[in-house]
Parts: structure tokens; C-alpha cells; sequence
């Protein structure tokens, strides 16, 4: 690691100031999972880490005004366990269960791992199924991003040096919708996935057509994406294992993976197809059985 | 350019000068001679490095000291009481929890963990809960078995 300067404010406007103070020079660090190994790696030399640790007002889980909201400082674990999660949306609860494991999920944090921008994690994908926005804050006020528009490429979101990751606000999904994230780990659990999918989807219970379904993948691209083809094909009608083959299908020409060590470009794109299908199927039935959201 | 921290490692409390960029893992070992916890992958997947901060299990490897300013500690070496071994510790000796010895000190101290929030584990959830810790010596159905077995002792411990 190279050597650099540390801060430790103490109130989000102190972070704030900071950061428009220090702009490029200077990184956030919260949990620091991801940041400490980037820092080892020399892919990043700061000149100074901004500490949030003390800024206890951005770690909350609240439901007051109806949708969810994830402060930025909540960990993983704390959103895996929040009551509010689990009642109001638990596939997002199962979703931080799934993320790399206890010790990791102990200390990363929601806005952390948004900013961190890496098209392998989890919890984004979920968070971007579920149509969930986040705000940015700087000294003079905030703004909100729809999660998807907010990431560009590896590691790059649009998000300016002056900014910081404040909330994730996630709407309740409506009465009668199912969601799931599933991921494919032919290694090991803890693994990042070779690739991930969610799904969420409202289905009417008269008519068992769909009112509206939201699919988004993660391991597959520079970013997280959507599958807006496969979205709209699965619209205004009832689920069949063909519609929701070729869901899969569509939803494959908007992936554009890379080979590594989790699977070849062409693997994952086949990859990508069946936990759509999948997902799908899972998404629908806790629509109609109203036992998962 | 230095930043004076304060931690209790293992109920002491210890007052350090360290730079930003000094890693927890390498406060323990190398600042206050602590060599129970190891040093395995430096990213945080393989768990010896498991220590204890305010009672939640983390990678020292991927803490930064000045992260741990104020906060306690609990190290392996901070597991037994009055030379008494900790029951996790005495029942990875008495199931054979181990073999080469090296993934042992983040194993016992994510079982200490685990047995802290949930008292009565299943399989499953040893399993989970300890996937993160890896034995390359695969011992791993002898670490399931000292975990129940430390699970049961402390339960006994509990109603007599």
C-alpha cells in the first residue's frame, strides 16, 4: 500500500466538506472489504481516506415513509437481519444472506458496495430488479439516480469525486409480486458467481398474466444490466416454460461476458439464458403464492 | 505521518502509533507480538486471519488498525481463562479438529463467534456460517464435529 492520509469525520457534513475539499485525491473508505484490496493491489494510491466510521447517521434500515431505505453505512449483515427487510421485501434479505460470507457481510456496507461499482457483486443486481434508487449527497444537496443508470463500466459509476453515496431507497414491491435472486456457483459458495440473475415480477391473480417484471444480471457485462426485451416479452401474458424460454433467450443478447476463471464468455452467455428461465419460474410462484415478495 | 489509537486486545488495553495504511493483522503480530492469529490469502477468503472486533467476526487482513481505534479485541490468544482452554478450543483437541494447525486460530475463533449469536447450531448452519474458513488439510467433518461437540459442552456448562 502506499502511505496516505487519514480522516475521520464525524457528521455527514464533515464527510461532505471534506470530500468536496479533497475531490479526486481523497477516497471513502466504510467497511474498506473491497477498498483495502484495491489499496494492496496498488490499483488505487489515494492521498487520503475519509474515514465514515463515526458517521453513525448513515447507518439505518427505515420504513417510515413507505419505502424501504438502506442508509449507506448499514452492513450487509444488518440488512440480512433487519426485521423491516425481512417482512417488507425478503428476497432482499436473501440476497445479503448470499454475499460472500459472514465475515465479509459483518463489515461491508450497502453504499460501499454500490460505489464499488464491480459488476460481480450481488446485492446490485437484486437492488436493480427491485427498481431501487439511490441519492447522492455533496455540501450543496442531493440527487437521486435510479440504480439503473447509475454504473458505466468497471468500477465507474456516475457518481462525481464530490459525491457521496447517501441512501438506497427501495419501493415495496406491489400486492401479489415475487422476486429472487439466484446466482451459479459451480465453485465454491463464497465465490463470486459465474452468473447472476434477479428477477421480480407482479403477476394478476384474476387473469395469472403479468402486470409488470423486471429481470437484471450481474457477472455478464462492465456493469450490471437489464434484460428490457425479455422484460417486455414477458408483459400482459401468462408464464409458459416457451415464453419463459425465450425470456432467457432475449435476455442472452444483452450480455457481452468475458472468459476467466468462472466460465467462458459463451458458458456464461448459456449460463445467463437458464437462470433467467429459472429465476422466472421461482419469481412467478412466490407472486402467486404470496409467499415471498 | 502517525495515528495514535487505542484498542483492548484481549481485555488489555494498549495505547499504538501507527501509520493509515498499517493492517490490523500486522498490528497483532508484529506491534504486540500476537502470532496466534495467521496470515493465509491477504483478501480476506480464507478466514485464518479471523479475529473478534466488538464481538463481530472480521478478516484482520482486511481491517485497517486506525478502523479499530476504541474498539475490543478478541484474539485466539485471548480464548482461555485462567489457563483453562476455551471448549471450543478443547474440542477441536478432543474430536481432532485439526491437523496441520495453521487454519486452526480463525476456525476456533469463527466457532467462538457462531456459538456467541446461535447457542444450538444445525449442520447447515455450521456449514454456512463456517464456509469462510478454509482447511486445506480438508479436515473439515472433524471441525462440524468439535463445533457440536463444543456446542453441546457449553450447553451443559449452561444448566448445571
Amino acid at each position: 500500500m502506499n502511505t496516505f492520509d487519514y480522516r475521520q469525520p464525524e457528521t455527514p457534513e464533515e464527510a461532505l466538506a471534506l470530500l468536496h475539499d479533497l475531490g479526486e485525491d481523497a477516497r471513502i473508505i466504510a467497511g474498506g472489504t473491497a477498498l483495502v484490496i484495491m489499496l494492496k493491489q496498488r490499483l488505487l494510491m489515494p492521498e487520503c481516506l475519509i474515514s465514515l466510521q463515526k458517521v453513525r447517521p448513515l447507518d439505518y434500515v427505515d420504513a417510515s415513509n413507505g419505502d424501504v431505505r438502506l442508509g449507506a453505512l448499514a452492513t450487509h449483515r444488518t440488512v440480512e437481519q433487519s426485521p423491516i427487510v425481512r417482512t417488507r421485501i425478503p428476497s432482499l434479505a436473501e440476497t445479503f444472506h448470499q454475499v460472500a460470507t459472514v465475515r465479509i457481510r459483518n463489515v461491508a456496507t450497502v453504499g460501499g458496495a454500490l460505489a464499488h461499482a464491480d459488476p460481480n457483486q450481488d446485492s446490485p443486481v437484486m437492488l436493480m430488479a427491485l427498481d431501487a434508487r439511490l441519492r447522492l449527497a455533496t455540501t450543496t444537496g442531493t440527487r437521486e439516480v435510479p440504480l439503473d443508470a447509475f454504473f458505466t463500466d468497471y468500477y465507474e459509476t456516475v457518481r462525481q469525486p464530490d459525491e457521496l453515496v447517501s441512501e438506497v431507497v427501495v419501493p415495496v414491491p406491489a400486492p401479489h409480486s415475487g422476486s429472487v435472486y439466484l446466482k451459479f456457483l459451480p465453485k465454491t459458495a463464497d465465490d463470486y458467481a459465474t452468473v447472476g440473475v434477479a428477477v421480480a415480477v407482479t403477476v394478476d391473480p384474476r387473469t395469472q398474466t403479468c402486470v409488470d417484471c423486471r429481470i437484471a444480471m450481474g457477472c455478464v457485462a462492465s456493469t450490471p444490466v437489464r434484460a428490457p426485451e425479455a422484460e417486455a416479452v414477458v408483459r400482459g401474458e401468462r408464464l409458459t416454460q416457451a415464453l419463459a424460454q425465450e425470456a432467457g433467450a432475449l435476455a442472452q443478447r444483452r450480455t457481452d461476458p468475458i472468459s476467466d476463471a468462472r466460465g467462458s464468455a459463451d458458458y456464461k452467455r448459456a449460463m445467463a439464458g437458464v437462470f433467467v428461465r429459472r429465476a422466472l419460474g421461482q419469481a412467478w410462484q412466490r407472486a402467486l403464492t404470496g409467499e415471498e415478495r | 505521518m502517525t495515528h495514535t489509537i487505542r484498542m483492548r486486545v484481549n481485555g488489555k488495553d494498549h495505547t499504538l502509533d501507527v501509520p493509515a495504511q498499517r493492517l490490523l493483522i500486522d498490528c497483532l503480530r508484529y506491534d504486540l507480538g500476537l502470532t496466534g492469529t495467521k496470515e493465509g490469502c491477504s483478501v480476506g477468503v480464507c478466514g485464518a486471519c479471523s479475529v473478534l472486533l466488538d464481538g463481530q467476526l472480521v478478516s484482520a487482513c482486511l481491517t485497517l488498525a486506525v478502523l479499530a481505534d476504541g474498539k475490543e479485541i478478541t484474539t485466539v490468544e485471548g480464548l482461555a481463562h485462567n489457563g483453562q482452554l476455551h471448549p471450543v478450543q478443547q474440542a477441536f483437541i478432543d474430536f481432532g479438529g485439526f491437523q496441520c494447525g495453521i487454519c486452526t486460530p480463525g476456525m476456533v475463533v469463527a466457532a467462538k463467534a457462531l456459538l456467541d449469536t446461535n447457542p444450538n447450531p444445525s449442520d447447515a448452519e455450521i456449514k454456512d456460517w463456517m464456509m469462510g474458513n478454509l482447511c486445506r488439510c480438508t479436515g473439515y467433518y472433524k471441525i462440524i464435529e468439535s463445533i457440536r461437540g463444543a456446542a453441546n459442552r457449553l450447553q451443559t456448562e449452561r444448566v448445571s
